[in-house]
């Protein structure tokens, strides 16, 4: 860990690789120390800008203030009921923590009222389904690629080919850092297609949105949480699919 | 077209000195906006904007581009004005995070490294302050900034504005100064605590 407390500088002036940074936000939360200092050089590496100050063309404070318009400004952020030891430690400084937790929550929501839903029609059949994800994990011709992502975690790529899908597990995976997501791409040559963002949960299954038959590769990028219509950065993790056993 | 001076009505000047009052006016001003007042944030631009664009550019280069993140930093700072929070650090501070992390997030995006790569030389082009400064604003805070930075010693300076002003990564910057992966994270945080001390930033 004493490592980690030496990137304040790095992060401070955005110098991390996302994976970088998703650790130590991780990291922040929990490091009062930290979290004070990169306050500070944040502080500090603004003031550069007052070296650079160059006055913009006019035009732009017309397109702020037109644009301001039509924006309403966000809610404050209101305190969130939280266990009382939590609340007791750093009231302000935690609340941002809360966030990952209520997504996580919400998605859990999600998953629950699909279940609940999906229950009734099981009961007629004897017959256990399979889910989606498990009729590929299963499937005959199911092939296999795993990469190591170092302290990111580690992750899984199976196809079927008979299936024409393909499903990604994940262990330990570093969250996204905050206000992105990863995304899936089925790759082909150069060619890249979207296959979902993945939720921000460190060990999943998720199936891969389209056809996986005739992908050469599956990879990960970062990108804004809605998501891209093409990568906006290298992959994190490319699983080469001709390797797969 | 892109160098036109605005001269606001009546808008303070830019760039003095930032003392307590000037600090404790731009978190009100953002107080204000977060009630929807748009006059106050006009305001708020009037004293910022020179600072955000500034950065921006130095950042991305191309003005095009150095608009257009600098109009989404401030409609971020409009939209979360209520969220900024005065005890955790300045105004100012605050709204020129988001714009540096708009700007690296362009670069890194847009550029894929290899424009990058190309118009940086190490030989002939090292970053130094009085480059960087040529289009600068000239204000007695500048200056402050500058001396303080002319005191870093050259991997520490290198460092952080390899990173700040250039938006690389301290990996890319350890293979760019010819250091170990280890040492140009030291060197940006050694350099940035130097600074805070030398310009008496506290928390």
């Amino acid at each position: 860990m004493s490592d980690l407390h030496k990137l304040t500088g790095a992060y401070a002036v955005d110098a991390l690789d996302d994976i970088e940074r998703a650790r130590f936000e991780q990291h922040l939360r929990e490091c009062d120390d930290c979290r004070a200092e990169v306050a500070e050089l944040r502080e500090t590496a603004a003031l550069l800008a007052d070296a650079v100050a160059t006055p913009p063309p006019a035009a732009l404070r017309e397109s702020v203030l037109a644009g301001v318009a039509q924006v309403r400004p966000l809610p404050p952020e209101v305190p969130v009921i939280a266990p009382a030891h939590r609340h007791a430690v750093e009231p302000a400084g935690r609340r941002r923590g809360w966030v990952p937790f209520l997504v996580a929550a919400a998605l859990a929501l999600i998953v629950g009222i699909g279940a609940a839903v999906t229950q009734p029609w099981a009961s007629d059949d004897d017959v256990p389904r399979l889910t989606a994800a498990e009729q590929i994990l299963q499937a005959p011709d199911a092939e296999h690629v795993s990469v190591d992502l170092g302290d990111a975690g580690r992750a899984t790529v199976t196809r079927s080919k008979s299936a024409d899908k393909a499903v990604i597990t994940t262990e330990d995976m570093t969250a996204a850092p905050a206000g992105k997501a990863y995304e899936l791409w089925f790759i082909d040559g150069d060619s890249f297609t979207s296959a979902g963002l993945m939720p921000d949960v460190a060990d999943q299954t998720v199936v891969l949105e389209g056809a996986a038959g005739k992908a050469a590769a599956v990879g990960i990028t970062v990108e804004p949480e809605s998501g891209s219509t093409q990568p906006t950065s290298d992959p994190i993790a490319v699983f080469d699919l001709t390797q797969a056993t | 077209m892109e160098h036109v001076r605005p001269v606001p009505d009546g808008a303070p000047q830019e760039g003095a000195p930032s003392g307590g009052n000037d600090a404790a006016r731009l978190a009100g001003l953002l107080g204000q906006a977060a009630l929807g007042d748009q006059a106050a944030f006009a305001e708020f631009y009037d004293a910022t904007s020179a600072r955000a664009y500034g950065l921006a550019l130095r950042v991305v280069r191309n003005p095009a581009h150095a608009e257009e993140v600098t109009q989404e930093a401030y409609l971020d700072a409009w939209r979360s004005s209520a969220r900024y929070d005065a005890e955790r650090g300045s105004a100012a501070g605050w709204l020129l995070t988001i714009v540096h992390r708009k700007a690296v997030d362009r670069v890194r995006s847009v550029e894929a490294a290899t424009a990058r790569d190309e118009t940086w030389n190490r030989e002939s082009a090292p970053i130094d302050h009085d480059q960087t400064s040529e289009a600068a604003h000239a204000s007695l805070e500048a200056t402050r900034v500058r001396n303080a930075v002319a005191t870093l010693t050259d991997v520490q300076r290198q460092a952080v504005e390899l990173t700040y002003f250039g938006g690389y990564t301290h990996t890319e910057v350890a293979t760019m100064l010819d250091v170990p992966l280890g040492t140009a994270k030291t060197r940006i945080r050694d350099g940035l605590i130097r600074l805070r001390d030398l310009m008496g930033v506290a928390s």
